[in-house]
């Protein structure tokens, strides 16, 4: 491969010597494609050094099968686009290596789970979003522009229990990785309870109330058995299931007070 | 593509978030209870206790008649909601018929419990 591989390998935090030897010269690589029922087809791909799985999609597209389809965008971990099913686990596949996950030359890829198919690799992330509109995840302000800026201390309880959630991207890996997901289609799902755990302890937020209504109960953080598997699938190792439970915490105080 | 979307009044959270607190709460009074139980069970069985000499310990103190009808409401709480959950998740039999059947389970528990303890204390 050429220059999309080096740049990889020089973002790569691993460290592997240099001469590794390869297992072998090509991947054995196995794809989801849509239509007709859908079905998987086998290609083989040349291995390279610090190859990631984006990269072997893009080998296919470009040199085997032009109409293979898939979505990616920074190819660094940053826009949270490219995830998919790589051998049986949701990851982003542009941070991934196919020598972690491929020791034996083997990749087999398939879109999301949890979420409907469009083509190929590419799932209808819709659902996933209005799971976060319904759990009211957007900041609701309650000063204007004219009032000074809020003071938030960096060290209050409520400001570390968000900032320790804030960073998900929104990939979907924790909501294609959850059983519950799978098993309740209108629970809200890992991603969207998370974000609104951050917006609870946003002292600035003025739908707090509300919005501990739309994400409790048995289609929101109830149903969180804490299995656990988003918070073990996290590329950003963030912890959903410590967030769900917070928000169990704080609508079991609720139901203690009068004015909620 | 699903249809179904969270829908709840804001009443109704409250009633999974005390039926999910109930759950915990009888978890940790039944944690304590079975460990009574069986740790009472090997002393009885080890100690060589007949059936007899039991049931004259269950009457002669209000205390293990107690403990059973304790033991048989956590029980009866933790049990049901447990399988309504089961039945949502596994089952595809959800909403309403599972409340009642949930609630059925329950109120059975309760009484055939309920009932043993009396048989033994009274």
């Amino acid at each position: 491969m050429t220059a999309g591989t080096a740049q990889a390998g020089g973002l790569s935090r691993e460290r592997r010597p240099e001469t590794a030897p390869l297992p072998s010269s090509q991947l054995d690589v196995v794809i989801w494609r849509s239509g007709a029922g859908g079905r998987l087809e086998r290609f083989s791909v040349p291995r390279a050094p610090s190859q990631t799985v984006l990269d072997v999609v893009t080998w296919i597209q470009r040199h085997l099968d032009a109409t293979l389809a898939y979505r990616f965008a920074c190819r660094v971990g940053m826009c949270g686009s490219c995830a998919m099913t790589v051998n049986g686990v949701a990851r982003w596949t542009c941070r991934t290596h196919v020598d972690r996950v491929a020791p034996a030359g083997r990749l087999e890829l398939r879109p999301l789970a949890n979420l409907p198919v469009i083509r190929d690799l590419v799932c209808d992330m819709r659902e996933f979003f209005d799971k976060w509109t319904a759990a009211k995840g957007a900041f609701v302000p309650t000063a204007t522009r004219r009032d000074p800026p809020a003071r938030v201390p960096p060290a209050s309880r409520e400001r570390r229990h968000a900032d320790a959630a804030i960073e998900c991207i929104g990939c979907g890996v924790c909501y294609a990785s959850c059983d519950i997901v799978a098993w309740r289609p209108a629970y809200l799902g890992p991603a969207a309870l998370n974000r609104a755990w951050t917006l609870e302890n946003d002292v600035r937020d003025g739908a707090r109330v509300a919005r501990l209504a739309a994400v409790a109960g048995d289609a929101g953080c109830h149903a969180c058995h804490s299995q656990a598997s988003c918070t073990e699938r996290c590329p950003k190792h963030l912890a959903p299931t410590a967030s769900i439970a917070g928000l169990k915490r704080l609508a079991s105080r609720s139901l203690f007070e009068r004015d909620r | 593509m699903r249809t179904d979307r969270p829908a709840r009044g804001s009443a109704h959270w409250r009633v999974d978030a005390w039926l999910w607190l109930l759950q915990r709460a009888s978890a940790a009074v039944l944690a304590v209870c079975v460990a009574v139980h069986l740790a009472t069970i090997f002393y009885a069985v080890h100690a060589g206790l007949t059936a007899q000499t039991i049931l004259g310990r269950m009457h002669a103190s209000i205390a293990w008649p107690a403990f059973y009808v304790l033991f048989v409401v956590a029980a009866a709480v933790h049990a049901p909601i447990g399988l309504r959950a089961v039945a949502a998740e596994w089952l595809g039999f959800g909403g309403r018929r599972a409340d009642l059947v949930a609630a059925a389970i329950g109120i059975a528990l309760l009484a055939l419990g309920l009932r043993a303890v009396w048989a033994l204390a009274r």
